[in-house]
């Protein structure tokens, strides 16, 4: 299968690791990535912010690099920008009146993936150990994100291919399904309520004793990773596709001179 | 009500009364965010009824349908809402009962001071009501020289304490049992001294307290769950049974409904009785059930009164993407679930409205340009909580965004001095609207690498961005993106390791750059 990579922009300037991991997943199965050059970001901070008008050319950068026969389906490694491109763009198409795009941004949409989905659903993926060689002998706990969660529904898809990677040891997250706080813009605009709920999934992922909390979201990853190390926690975040990505003879460091997505040290 | 037929209003008819919030929600929410008992008073409670909804709602494995009809009911009802109404009122008129239509909360106030004064008295108890709680109805009866008495326990305490109330369904959440005995020793006439904490206790005193005027009330003022439009039926749905005292022993009834409050019949009743009472209280079936059509002779009030109130509801019926917002139950199950509410409380929304609800509702009623509402779409994470919970499936999150949109555009209109996040969304604008731009700015990746020093941690931040740092730090970006590594080193996977050694700056290996060819 050839599949379009979408990195995501936070994850293609702050977190690439997180993307390499992604190709390095996809192409041990034995499909084709590529990377549409002209992607940039879908948009998800303009429309959530209200800036429909500047979301207008992002969805419109985004539906350009990827309405193209150049692939079969397209996958990020981010609950939230999948859903935005599912549900968002077709929305900023319509109130923006430009019908066109909106045809064009459903084609998009239908054809998009978040990992976890695109593993599970399409590719067959349901034992990480045996099928792509995932070892990762760690304590680890996991922080299912909000958009992916209730947007696009993953349920249990990123957490069951965790608990199939060998050596994990993971422990489960108490009131998992409550928000980190980082809401985007909202972390500034709202920035005490959004500490207030970054306060307690810090202290939540402390309780359990993990090494480092995973999730499937880079921004929201950065945020709780941002609150850890300020907390001086040595407790670090790292995307589930580099641990999936981890094997038994190129292991992905999680102590030492690393730098985590988030984590100090 | 007017004389005169003045035609349709050229502007939206906005809403007034306790909609609008008194400051911006994220200064009213820092206050709130520093009363740390309020803060385990409103987390115990939440979370308990969070669980006890959760826990009935698995109960019926036809929940989802159940939201689905609610859901087509209620947008059933708006897309005919006039035509319902006016049902309404030939069905509660020919009952014996009296219609009243009040455009906002001034008239709405007047038309009931009237009707009271007209009776003679200058008391009443009132039922809980969200409706005289929006247009500030006890304030202005008490401007009048009329005294209203409210029969709800948490309503009371509220009141008795000179307070607000927080919570749609439970105006106290805010207050625990101690804080509550305290109220109750200060503020109770003939109440025991040695009343203890205990809820039966305090209960005891409040039942107690009430009697007296349930037995002497000869008029009562109410709200309403729902209006039948086929029948011309009102409903109250409570759980102490003060309203059924309330809407049986006076003379005079005088209840306050929304417009949006109908359903087109008596049938759609079994849809939301029992959506309601599982999404609010987290009940099956609540304890008491009022239903009264009309005048019955000789049997509980002779003198029906029903004020319709707009104040602000057809300026959203008129708002394309917000009015699914009108076909809110007001039962609360969204600030239950709201991690913003759960912090923050009530009060911090100002409006008589709270929790994610009022963030839309309020500024729909009263326009986003009103006052300080136009902060009230912002305080959402866009978590989602709010639209799973929501019985009646209102798609808050994204009437969120509507809202916030309409706020942006708003501004653009009147204000000339760009903001700091106006900058912002404009710069990122052009980064993000081309892979090239992109590319371009992620060449100063290794600088920003090099400002955040040897531990790599960015620890603070100059102007908007210096609220990120104020309770998290910033991971130092990597020496290359994804797209320099792509471009540069990405190599199919026919066993070529691709040579990466400088990906992280500290020179450490990760199996994401050797891993090609592993498989």
């Amino acid at each position: 299968m050839k599949i379009a990579l979408f990195a995501t922009c936070i994850v293609d300037a702050m977190y690439p690791r997180t993307a390499r991991a992604t190709v390095a997943i996809l192409e041990r199965l034995g499909h084709e990535v590529v990377f549409p050059p002209g992607q940039a970001c879908c948009g998800q901070m303009h429309v959530n912010s209200g800036y429909f008008k500047e979301a207008l050319p992002v969805v419109a950068n985004h539906v350009r690099a990827f309405d193209t026969d150049d692939y079969d389906v397209a996958v990020a490694p981010s609950g939230s920008c999948v859903a935005s491109v599912k549900h968002q763009h077709e929305l900023v198409a319509r109130r923006c009146g430009d019908a066109a795009l909106e045809a064009r941004a459903a084609v998009v949409g239908a054809k998009t993936y978040e990992l976890s989905q695109l593993l599970t659903d399409v590719l067959g993926v349901t034992d990480a150990a045996r099928q792509l060689g995932s070892h990762f002998p760690h304590k680890v706990t996991y922080h299912p994100s909000c958009h992916g969660m209730r947007l696009l529904k993953l349920g249990d898809r990123q957490l069951k291919l965790l608990a199939s990677v060998a050596g994990i040891e993971l422990v489960e997250l108490p009131e998992a399904d409550q928000c980190c706080g980082f809401g985007g813009t909202f972390s500034l605009k709202n920035a005490d309520v959004s500490g207030a709920m970054l306060e307690d999934k810090a202290a939540n992922i402390c309780g359990t004793g993990a090494e480092l909390c995973t999730g499937g979201d880079a921004s929201c990853l950065m945020h709780i990773g941002g609150g850890l190390s300020r907390q001086g926690s040595k407790v670090g975040t790292l995307h589930f596709a580099e641990i999936l990505a981890s094997t038994l003879d190129n292991p992905v460091p999680v102590a030492g001179d690393v730098q985590l997505a988030g984590g100090r040290r | 009500m007017s004389g005169t037929f003045l035609g349709m209003p050229a502007l939206p008819a906005y809403g007034h009364g306790n909609l609008n919030a008194t400051e911006p929600f994220p200064k009213a929410a820092h206050r709130e965010l520093g009363n740390a008992q309020l803060r385990a008073n409103l987390g115990h409670a939440t979370h308990t009824i969070r669980d006890k909804r959760l826990k009935v709602v698995a109960e019926l494995p036809d929940w989802e349908d159940m939201r689905d009809s609610g859901s087509a009911i209620k947008n059933a009802t708006m897309a005919q809402l006039p035509a319902l109404l006016e049902q309404f009122e030939a069905n509660f008129t020919a009952r014996g009962g009296t219609i009243h239509w009040a455009r906002d909360a001034q008239e709405a106030n007047e038309i009931v001071t009237s009707l009271v004064r007209a009776t003679g008295e200058t008391e009443v108890v009132k039922v809980k009501s969200m409706a005289t709680q929006e247009i500030g109805l006890n304030e202005y009866l008490e401007d009048q020289g009329i005294a209203a008495f409210e029969t709800d326990l948490a309503e009371l305490i509220v009141q008795l304490d000179h307070d607000k109330p927080s919570h749609i369904l439970v105006p106290a959440i805010h207050k625990n049992r101690s804080q509550i005995r305290e109220i109750f020793l200060r503020e109770m006439e003939d109440v025991d001294p040695a009343l203890t904490d205990e809820p039966a206790r305090l209960a005891e005193a409040a039942r107690r307290h009430l009697r007296k005027k349930f037995l002497t009330a000869k008029v009562a003022v109410s709200g309403a769950n729902f209006g039948l439009a086929d029948t011309g039926t009102l409903t109250v749905v409570e759980s102490e049974g003060n309203g059924r005292m309330c809407l049986t022993l006076p003379d005079t009834l005088i209840t306050v409904m929304g417009i949006e409050k109908l359903l087109p019949s008596w049938s759609d009743l079994e849809v939301f009785m029992q959506l309601l009472p599982r999404s609010s209280t987290g009940e099956r079936m609540n304890p008491y059930t009022s239903l009264w059509t009309g005048v019955t002779p000789g049997d509980g009030p002779q003198n029906v009164h029903l004020v319709l109130l707009d104040n602000g509801r057809t300026a959203a019926l008129a708002d394309e993407m917000g009015r699914t917002a009108l076909n809110c139950i007001r039962c609360s199950a969204c600030m239950n679930v709201c991690p913003v509410y759960e912090r923050t409380g009530g009060h911090a929304y100002g409006s008589t409205y709270p929790g994610p609800i009022g963030a839309i509702l309020s500024p729909l009623m009263t326009g986003i340009k009103s006052e300080k509402n136009n902060s009230l779409p912002y305080a959402s994470s866009l978590c989602g909580a709010c639209f799973d919970a929501c019985p009646v499936k209102i798609n808050i999150p994204e009437i969120l965004v509507h809202l916030r949109g309409e706020d942006v555009d708003s501004r653009r209109a009147t204000i000339k001095v760009p903001t700091q996040m106006d900058l912002m969304m404009k710069g990122a604008e052009w980064a993000f609207s081309d892979g090239a731009h992109l590319g371009l700015l992620e060449k100063g990746l290794p600088l920003g690498r090099l400002a955040a020093g040897r531990d790599k941690v960015i620890k603070k931040l100059p102007g908007l961005a210096g609220k990120w740092t104020r309770s998290r730090d910033l991971p130092a970006p990597p020496g290359q993106s994804f797209r320099q590594w792509w471009a540069r080193d990405h190599k199919a996977p026919d066993g070529v390791v691709p040579g990466t050694g400088t990906t992280n700056g500290t020179g450490t290996g990760s199996p994401t750059e050797s891993e090609g060819g592993q498989a």
